[in-house]
């Protein structure tokens, strides 16, 4: 460990305009290591990470590689020099193979005219089976949000590259999926690769990483040791400020009346025979791997997708499913978990965004109340501390934190008696997190029943007072206060019955 | 992407009176824009031709684009909610054939007009159905209703223009009179201009007309039924193409079937240069308008400048891609 590091930055600033997301930071990347890089939305790791890539230019500072200073003017450069990019955001060509899209690159320098599919599939299929048996000729647009992160990640392994950089790489990916990625991490690590692991989870990073360094507001905070520290000490460090308690308490006494009762209820392909009960003051969870019909379930439920059987009742009443606008007016709510492509309108108002949900409130005699409307906005905003220029600023102005928190804000416009939140804190800073599970907590003490969706064990442990699992379209099983594991979760999640906890251990 | 959130000067920004500004800013400043390039083009003209600034030139110049600008105001509409609509020239020339038909069968001309209207307003609703039901785009399906409508054109008028002389000069009116030496023509377009923009800004339904064209999925999962309103868009656009054809049968007292061919092109450059997107969820009716104006303006004075026609139309195209360069280098800062 003591040889030259095989990356090290020294002094980087970026401005955009007024702006500084980065100033005079440093980094150390050691040969071989996998390194964590942590600090809140904005804290300045994409700009570096796109710095690296060769998609932005310092304004000032010196990288070096490999104990000389280079300069990385374009991502081919970066390429060249060996450092890869797995982008957090899936950029790949649907209506393409996996194996036209794994060689993308190699195929983008090729000198002879005519392709040779059948190499390009044996080789493909070589480098996806090191992650996962996906079939190489599928196309990408046919595959899971999750398969398309591996085709990403698989994508990044055929550079011959020194540096690889993964920004958020199991962001949509389950805890089995996960877990495989980082064997594969670490193989590659011991073939020389060094890491550069970008997250959000601190289990992940503690299980994972050598090294952590956190940015703090475009600044160089600290560097440690994994094994000096605690996640505590690291996410301290990444808010600058004590976070005492990471999740709210629990609900204390037992809950009131039943607000949402679901019964039987079935789709044409998705899931069969749910049955759900929620009551006052509670959150529910509901666990279980991407793909195992969570989001359709709460989809059905409030008349986003159509049902095939089964009976929905809000608050002792029985509920027509069939289209949102009924089921938002009868007080029960969705969140969606895809923010960007279903939450909120990007380009609009932020005001405009809060009011979508129930226009009727903002309106008189046919028209627009834009007073109402900017004081709605105004209280929400205010209430869920949405850091922003003003009610006035498009959504895309601010941080998928802040956009989340309108969408949310969106949501608590028609004040719900029932709210189903799916993967509400995906992708979002610790900072914002904490927020937003406060508020969560919040709103169920005010008698507000609500379900959260979330792949995340430890949110569905920390937040949630009991938590259903979903297996394959079916409920799998409940899990009461007492119950709550992250094993036990895992068990029902990948449809482990009565095994041993050796198993099940895994399986995970 | 945005790493200023949490820099503590702007958190105290926070809800403080700074309505609208971004999203309100670009849209005044593309406004602003025109008026200034249309102002500057009507001064250099006043030197470079006596006879620009007078009021018949400026008369002319306004009756040339009021009737095609009520067609810019369904056009706008329906570009906000993220469709096109290339039938317009075939519409309002159907709506001139169907009323100048059954005003020459005996009805009354108003009646005929109502039935022109509504015949338009039909072919709206055709294009709705396939656009939200069957589920094809605004381009393919009005692509289609292009030809089919102008085909249905030619069959009613076998071909030849419908002589509509004998039109009572009460209707005649509304295309060739005036008020107070302000002609009815250029009166109707500036109270439908008023309307629609005070509706696209203010009215409920029209606000999720922008919901809709600016993320469908986020409109439909805040339950706006998004069929529905793609569906009315399509059908009002349509329906104000029929009624920009029956003000101008009673301007040119005939239907010619060949009437308004090419005249789409016209009227989506005017909303593009306006300001209104292609993809959807932005664009306004007093921006199109300048757009429109702007076109004339070109057209007038490439005529007293004594510009070959062959050269107007290059000339007016150049403007549109220049236009559509300007918007896309101010909005690329969005990812």
């Amino acid at each position: 460990m003591t040889q030259a590091p095989i990356l090290e930055i020294r002094g980087v600033s970026k401005a955009f305009g007024p702006v500084k997301a980065l100033s005079d930071v440093r980094f150390e990347l050691r040969r071989g290591e996998i390194h964590a890089l942590c600090g809140e939305n904005g804290a300045g790791k994409s700009t570096l990470m796109n710095i690296l890539a060769g998609v932005l230019q310092p304004s000032d500072g010196e990288i070096w590689l490999d104990g000389q200073r280079v300069a990385i003017p374009s991502p081919a450069a970066a390429q060249r020099l060996g450092i890869g990019l797995v982008h957090q955001e899936i950029a790949l060509c649907p209506d393409a193979t996996v194996a036209e899209n794994i060689y993308m690159a190699a195929i983008n320098a090729r000198r002879s005219p005519l392709m040779n599919f059948q190499k390009l599939y044996v080789e493909a299929q070589k480098v996806m089976d090191r992650l996962a048996p996906i079939p190489v000729r599928t196309k990408v647009a046919d595959l899971s949000i999750s398969n398309q992160q591996l085709v990403e990640i698989a994508k990044a392994l055929t550079l011959d590259c020194k540096v690889l950089m993964l920004d958020e790489p199991t962001a949509a990916l389950t805890e089995s999926e996960a877990q495989r990625l980082f064997s594969i991490v670490r193989g590659l690590q011991q073939r020389g690769i060094s890491v550069i692991y970008i997250s959000h989870r601190m289990a992940e990073i503690f299980s994972l990483c050598d090294r952590v360094t956190v940015f703090r507001d475009g600044q160089y905070v600290a560097t440690d040791p994994i094994a000096d520290v605690s996640p505590d000490d690291v996410v301290r460090k990444m808010v600058g400020r004590e976070i005492t308690q990471l999740y709210p308490d629990k609900l204390a006494e037992a809950p009131g009346r039943v607000l949402l009762s679901v019964k039987g209820l079935s789709d044409s392909d998705c899931f069969k025979q749910v049955d759900l009960e929620l009551r006052a003051g509670e959150i529910l969870g509901m666990g279980g791997l991407i793909g195992a019909g969570r989001s359709e379930i709460a989809q059905t439920i409030c008349g986003l997708r159509p049902a095939t059987a089964g009976t929905v009742e809000i608050d002792g009443k029985p509920q027509r499913i069939r289209n949102y606008s009924d089921t938002v007016r009868s007080g029960l709510v969705y969140l969606s978990e895809d923010r960007k492509g279903s939450g909120v309108f990007l380009d609009m108002p932020i005001a405009a965004n809060i009011s979508a949900l129930d226009l009727n409130k903002v309106t008189s005699l046919g028209l627009l109340n834009r007073k109402a409307e900017d004081r709605q906005a105004g209280e929400l905003t205010k209430r869920l501390g949405v850091r922003m220029s003003g009610i006035g600023a498009a959504v895309s102005t601010l941080s998928g934190g802040n956009q989340q928190k309108v969408a949310i804000a969106k949501q608590l416009s028609v004040n719900p008696r029932v709210i189903l939140m799916d993967e509400p804190t995906r992708g979002i800073d610790v900072g914002a997190k904490v927020e937003i599970h406060r508020l969560l907590r919040q709103l169920a003490a005010r008698g507000v029943g609500i379900v959260v969706i979330s792949s995340e064990l430890p949110e569905l442990i920390g937040l949630c007072d009991r938590v259903i699992v979903v297996h394959e379209g079916r409920i799998a099983g409940e899990l009461g206060a007492d119950a709550l594991g992250e094993e036990a979760i895992m068990r029902l999640a990948s449809g482990v019955k009565n095994s041993s906890t050796q198993q099940a251990a895994h399986v995970a | 992407m945005s790493p200023r959130e949490h820099t503590p000067m702007q958190a105290e920004l926070n809800a403080a009176g700074a309505r609208r500004i971004d999203f309100a800013r670009l849209a005044s400043m593309r406004e602003a824009g025109l008026i200034v390039i249309i102002l500057l083009l009507c001064v250099a003209m006043s030197f470079a031709s006596p006879h620009f600034l007078t009021w018949g030139n400026l008369r002319a110049m306004m009756m040339s684009f009021s009737i095609e600008g009520i067609v810019v105001v369904g056009m706008t509409i329906l570009l906000i909610v993220g469709g096109i609509d290339l039938s317009v020239g075939s519409v309002v020339c159907f709506s001139m054939v169907i009323s100048g038909a059954l005003f020459l069968a005996g009805l009354d001309p108003w009646t005929a007009s109502l039935a022109g209207i509504a015949a338009s307003a039909l072919i709206g609703a055709i294009m709705g159905f396939f656009v939200t039901v069957v589920g094809l785009n605004h381009f393919i399906t009005s692509l289609a209703a292009m030809v089919i409508v102008r085909g249905l054109c030619l069959i009613i008028t076998k071909g030849t223009p419908l002589s509509l002389f004998s039109l009572p000069p009460s209707f005649k009116a509304i295309g060739q009179g005036s008020f107070h030496n302000i002609p009815y023509v250029i009166l109707i377009f500036l109270v439908v201009v008023a309307v629609f923009d005070f509706l696209l800004r203010r009215a409920t339904a029209f606000r999720k007309v922008f919901y809709t064209g600016s993320n469908q999925k986020a409109a439909q999962f805040s339950g706006i039924n998004t069929n529905q309103v793609k569906f009315w868009v399509t059908v009002l656009c349509s329906a104000l193409a029929g009624f920009a054809g029956v003000i101008y049968m009673a301007r040119f007292g005939a239907a010619t079937p060949t009437f308004g061919a090419g005249m789409e092109l016209n009227i989506i450059a005017a909303a593009v240069i306006g300001g209104a997107s292609l993809n959807g969820g932005s664009g306004t009716i007093f921006g199109a308008i300048l757009g429109m104006a702007l076109l004339s303006v070109v057209t007038s004075s490439l005529i007293l400048l004594d510009v070959s026609v062959y050269w107007q139309e290059m000339i007016k195209g150049c403007i549109l891609l220049a236009a559509v360069s300007i918007d896309h280098f101010l909005h690329r800062r969005k990812s």
